[in-house]
């Protein structure tokens, strides 16, 4: 198709609409309803263009482009026509832009600026509207300000996958609001106050916190989930004052997540550490780096001179930098311990020494438009990756079979193929069932472990699903990898990609989850749960927060409970550190310092720091350095995390290499399942990590509710309880109690307390035995 | 009585109040004799849509479009479902004309649709029902019963292996619910909303699928047509103005209600079967099509013949056949400043200048019918309804409009006076004796 906008020839594909044609030949039109990612409204009238025939003034934003058609953009009718429209914009909206939010930021503003008059003409009272309350995380305080171009409530329906906001009433009283007194809890409600063209979606942490023009704005990376969220960060006179996304099509496209954009609070909580602290005459006391590090030199000599190298653990968090965890590992196998690990909520570690390469997504994000058909296993999909699961909405919404084999029945807000919930100890039995059913339907011999597996009709659909078409993926997600047969899962997903022809991968659980393998943070003696299990004299944490981090938290808090010596580099000094550490070093949050996250589909992306680390805290890397240092290990003498960057990947930023989940030496073997009653743990979105632990407003949440103790109504009556009543629940020598609730999405002998908590701590393994009776 | 009045009638014949509503009626009138001739005689869809295009039937709900080559859009070899909808909303103030068809001749509709169904290839129909009239919502409904107890909609219809299947939907009562595609929406489930166009309901219809929408008094034609042949249905009226027309008259006439004229019958014929004028009084204008067609001065309304072409150029719209008469003793200020209201509280909320646009226009009237209206207030009207017409999504915002521009263009003395003494030129005990309603003088 051939169109000439303001006399620039434009060549577009068929079905392009004007405002299409009018980007690609750089000519900007009004618009405030319109955008890329949303279904088109036309309902602002902004972008009204002059088209020749046309007898009057066409929406570029709607109008498809014909062949050899004319297009004027700034010509006297056009202009005249959007002025026309500004002036209606304006007469109901309040001129109050000296103390709106949006001020400096405001599509309305800018626009009026170039369209609107100098007074107005209109004379009468302007519309008030009333203020609703949505929850912590939007204002919806001055809605008198809304022009209803519905952007909220289009990306509600279309990428959210749910309508909170809708526009109710008729007329200059429509008003935009959630139904009847609900909150807007979506996890990736906070991109409405982005695409909020004028100041009536606030950010409520944000409000009233600085002027858009006293922001300097700074590239940075999420340290959050394993998808690796372009951020920009905003900040003032040194303090992070908001997050916003950094649009990156391959990434996150132009969206991010309500953790990654409302975790910033947590950078400046007061629970900030900004000072070394260490046990004196058992507490903790601030000293001085240089006192600390001398005690920590001391005590690790003392421990490896005494006891072997092998006295020593360390465990460093997901969330930690590719550099962090190098630096770690290099300084725990030169003081020769092979403890070291990066994955403290994994369970089966008989996969390591077994892998082909670097654990990934198995294809890249932006190849999952492209799928035909997709399984993701075992993953509290929308909660564990907003974004990923989005991907997979809009998969959905076009033509892509996506099926889910989850621990619950979680809404994902996908269009789903097929779907089966099961409890944990039979997640295996069920991926062996779409095995075996895929095998039949390829007509191929199955292992004999399969022999007795009977696929029934959800397995034949998802398998079925899978053999259709040219793309297919499978991929394990969070709960997967945590799974006491994590292992079994890898292997039958393997299996089923081969019989299938489909990708597999894993999701990713954190920001760094590909990047440890890469930094090699891996035990070649005891792993992140045999360190506890077999407890150590000596144990280094990084980032990590054992008592809501790990698999068994139990186990981990007496080991280091018992420990000589427990050094741990965190940002924050409130939490359980306090009652086993014996040094805590303040390290640096991803804002304060550099490094690198490699992102679930193997990108590996830097980021610098964007403000000077708070107090005396300082970059991890740094901190590793200067320990190896003073402990005169050879190889710790970096100018740069640049330097150590390289050192791990020599490719810097773009992919890393050596991406491969094959297995070897790994036989399929089905244990029967046990029927005794079993915990599900989720890992709520919201205590995830700890900077979002700390996010003021992310607490208040309907996410960071505390944990209950969900079964279905079977489980329930067995336990001799009703909904709501308190129920103790014991898990080896721990016990908590609980609020029962009733949830006939929990599967059959199976109680669901979520992990990550404070509440839950005490308790034991995410997916072990559990036992519930009456409080 | 069904239809106050009517000149060589054929909707209304032998329409006896409230008793003749029923299939048995309906069929000892002539009824379903077209669509049993079509489907006996296994005439072709074509001839169908040709006898309809041959009639120059014009859609009767206000837009005047030719019935036939609306049908001929609808892509008849489209696999999958498609459907007719029958536009029963009847929102526009001063027609009530099809609230009448339904309550006293609702076979007549049924017939419509199903030829429509046959002509179409449509499977499904809708009828969707002005939320206000409730007890038409039921009739409609017992009426559908009938048909489909006696084999006239539902599977294999008549033997012939046609299939129709035909529901009635009610709406709340919104106006804009009477535009074609917010109708669809609100068919949907949807807040009745109206969606841009292109793509038409013809290609993106009722659940995306192709659909044609038509007037109840359209479809009420359809039998008609098919029995008289088109040509003959078209004689019936005048060239390009095909068939007769129901008229609902209101306002200051002896006897307001509907009546059956031929297109083309001249306006004063009209005006005397409604009695003439009440009290004898001078007409001063006449809103010939509902309230959304611009008003005609009395001068050039007595030249008019009741067609789409006469009205349209003595510079209004014949619409939906709603002729609102109004005599001397009217305000054109106060006039207005009703009709403005209206559309100000109709309008969707979707599009800015409908928005925004139909409550300042509204106010501005307001304004100057409480003695506050300004010296520019005039040009600011016309300004703002400029800026309204032709750049909403869709009509209402042309609707509210046009009465503006032209009450003001007939009457700008009037509206002068008003903003200048703060007050009416019509006194207000003349406009008050002339209402009907005030029966002491002041």
């Amino acid at each position: 198709m051939e169109i000439e906008i303001d006399g620039k020839m434009a060549h577009v594909p068929d079905g392009s609409t004007i405002m299409d044609a009018a980007q690609q030949v750089g000519a900007y039109i009004p618009h405030f309803c319109y955008h890329k990612k949303l279904s088109i409204a036309a309902n602002c009238r902004m972008c009204l263009v002059q088209v020749e025939k046309a007898p009057k003034p066409l929406p570029a934003c709607a109008t498809p482009v014909t062949n050899g058609m004319k297009v004027f953009t700034h010509s006297e009718l056009a202009v005249k026509a959007q002025q026309g429209v500004m002036e209606f914009l304006l007469i109901n909206h309040p001129l109050d832009c000296p103390i709106c939010d949006q001020g400096g930021e405001c599509q309305l503003q800018d626009l009026a600026v170039g369209y609107g008059g100098s007074a107005s003409r209109f004379q009468e009272g302007k519309r008030v509207v009333f203020h609703k309350d949505v929850g912590p995380l939007i204002s919806m305080q001055e809605m008198a300000r809304c022009i209803h171009c519905t952007r909220c409530v289009r990306f509600g329906q279309e990428i959210a996958g749910v309508m909170e906001l809708g526009m109710a009433n008729r007329n200059m009283h429509s008003e935009i609001m959630t139904f009847v007194g609900r909150s807007v809890d979506s996890e990736l409600s906070g991109n409405m106050i982005d695409l909020c063209p004028v100041g009536a979606l606030t950010s409520k942490p944000f409000r009233y916190a600085a002027r858009s023009w006293e922001l300097g704005r700074r590239k940075s990376i999420s340290p959050h989930d394993s998808l690796g969220a372009n951020l920009t960060v905003q900040v003032k006179n040194n303090v992070v004052m908001r997050v916003l996304p950094r649009e990156n099509e391959d990434v996150n496209e132009c969206w991010v997540s309500d953790k990654d954009r409302f975790s910033y609070e947590a950078l400046s909580s007061p629970a900030r550490l900004t000072k070394p602290m260490v046990r004196i005459d058992g507490s903790l006391r601030e000293v001085a780096w240089n006192v600390a590090l001398d005690y920590v030199t001391h005590a690790l000599k003392d421990v490896v001179g005494t006891s072997g190298g092998e006295a020593l653990a360390a465990l460093a968090s997901p969330h930690a930098t590719l550099e962090e965890l190098h630096l770690l590992q290099k300084l725990i196998r030169s003081l020769g311990s092979g403890n070291v690990d990066f994955r403290p909520r994994r369970r089966d570690f008989s996969t390591d020494g077994r892998l082909d390469g670097v654990p990934w997504l198995g294809l890249k994000l932006s190849e999952i438009k492209d799928l035909d058909a997709a399984l993701v296993v075992g993953s509290f999909l929308r909660k564990d990756h907003p974004l990923f699961a989005q991907r997979l909405r809009q998969l959905a919404k076009k033509w892509g079979k996506v099926s889910l084999l989850a621990l619950g029945a979680d809404d994902p807000l996908i269009n789903l193929h097929a779907r089966m919930s099961v409890s944990p100890a039979r997640l295996p039995l069920a991926l062996a069932a779409v095995v075996k059913a895929a095998a039949q339907l390829k007509g191929e011999a199955v292992a004999a472990e399969l022999a007795s597996v009977e696929p029934c009709a959800t397995s034949q659909a998802i398998a079925r699903s899978l053999l259709d078409g040219e793309r297919r993926a499978i991929f394990l997600g969070n709960a997967a990898e945590q799974h006491p047969q994590a292992a079994q899962l890898h292997a039958l997903a393997l299996e089923l990609a081969r019989l299938t022809g489909a990708s597999c991968g894993f999701i990713g659980e954190a920001a760094n989850s590909a990047g440890g393998y890469v930094a090699k943070a891996l035990p070649t003696a005891l792993n992140a749960h045999s360190m506890f299990a077999q407890p150590r004299q000596a144990y280094l944490l990084l980032g990590v927060e054992p008592e809501l981090d790990c698999h068994d938290p139990q186990l981990a808090v007496s080991a280091l409970k018992g420990a000589r010596l427990v050094v741990v580099l965190t940002p924050f000094k409130d939490g359980a550190a306090g009652d086993y550490a014996d040094v805590l070093l303040p390290t640096a949050p991803f804002t304060e310092t550099s490094g690198s996250f490699v992102n679930s589909e193997g990108r590996l992306q830097s980021f610098t720091g964007v403000v000077r680390p708070l107090g005396d805290a300082r970059p991890g890397w740094k901190v590793l350095r200067v320990l190896g240092n003073l402990l005169d290990l050879p190889g710790f003498d970096y100018d740069s995390s640049e330097q150590v960057r390289d050192e791990v990947a020599p490719g810097g930023e773009g992919f890393v290499q050596g991406l491969n989940n094959g297995l070897h030496s790994l036989a399929v073997s089905l244990p029967a399942p046990t029927e005794a009653l079993q915990r599900v743990a989720d890992v709520p979105i919201y205590a995830a990590d700890p900077l979002a632990r700390r996010a003021a407003a992310l607490q208040k949440t309907a996410d960071a509710m505390p944990p209950t103790a969900r079964m279905n109504t079977q489980t329930l009556a067995a336990v001799g309880v009703g909904d709501g009543a308190a129920v103790r629940v014991r898990q080896g020598n721990g016990e908590v109690v609980l609020e029962a609730r009733l949830d006939d999405t929990v599967p059959e002998a199976c109680v669901r307390v979520a992990a990550a908590h404070v509440s839950t701590a005490a308790l034991g393994e995410m997916f072990g035995a559990i036992n519930v009776e009456r409080a | 009585m069904a239809i106050l009045g009517a000149i060589n009638p054929m909707l209304s014949v032998g329409l006896d109040g409230d008793n003749a509503w029923r299939l048995a009626d309906y069929v000892k009138r002539g009824g379903y004799t077209a669509l049993r001739r079509i489907l006996e005689e296994k005439l072709p869809q074509e001839y169908v849509i040709n006898e309809v295009k041959k009639s120059v039937l014009r859609g009767r709900g206000g837009a005047g479009f030719p019935t036939g080559l609306k049908w001929s859009f609808m892509p008849r070899s489209f696999p999958g479902d498609k459907y007719v909808v029958c536009n029963s909303d009847e929102g526009e103030p001063g027609t009530f004309k099809d609230r009448d068809i339904l309550r006293y001749d609702p076979h007549s509709v049924i017939e419509g649709m199903a030829i429509a169904g046959f002509a179409m290839g449509a499977g499904r129909g809708y009828n969707y029902i002005h939320g206000e009239v409730w007890e038409i919502y039921e009739r409609f409904e017992e009426a559908l019963d009938e048909a489909r107890a006696a084999g006239l909609l539902g599977k294999d219809i008549l033997g012939s292996g046609f299939n129709f299947d035909l529901f009635a939907h009610h709406g709340y009562g919104a106006y804009i619910c009477g535009e074609e595609t917010a109708l669809l929406e609100s068919i949907e489930g949807k807040k009745g909303q109206p969606r841009f166009k292109p793509p038409f309901p013809a290609s993106f219809g009722l659940y995306g699928k192709p659909t044609t929408i038509n007037n109840t008094e359209t479809f009420a034609s359809i039998p008609y047509i098919i029995n008289l042949g088109g040509e003959h249905y078209l004689e019936a009226g005048k060239a390009n103005n095909g068939g007769t027309k129901l008229f609902s008259v209101s306002g200051h006439v002896n006897r307001p209600g509907n009546y059956e004229i031929p297109l083309g019958t001249p306006f004063a014929t009209l005006l005397d079967m409604a009695g003439g004028m009440r009290g004898g009084r001078q007409l001063k204008g006449c809103i010939p099509g509902g309230s959304s067609s611009p008003v005609v001065p009395a001068a050039t309304m007595m030249d008019c013949t009741m067609d789409y072409d006469s009205i349209s150029k003595a510079g209004s719209m014949l619409g939906s056949g709603a002729v609102i008469v109004m005599d001397e003793t009217t305000c054109m200020v106060k006039a207005l400043e009703r009709l403005s209201f209206f559309y100000y509280e109709e309008s969707c909320g979707q599009c800015t200048p409908c928005r925004e646009g139909t409550n300042w226009l509204y106010k501005i009237v307001h304004r100057i019918e409480h003695g506050q209206g300004r010296a520019d207030d005039l040009d600011l009207l016309a300004s703002v309804t400029t800026n309204i017409m032709g750049r909403t999504i869709c009509a209402l915002g042309d609707a509210a409009s046009m009465p503006v521009q032209s009450f003001i263009k007939h009457y700008r003395d009037e509206f002068a006076y008003h903003i200048e003494h703060k007050k009416c030129l019509v006194p207000v005990d003349v406009q008050r004796a002339g209402s009907g309603f005030f029966t002491a003088t002041v």
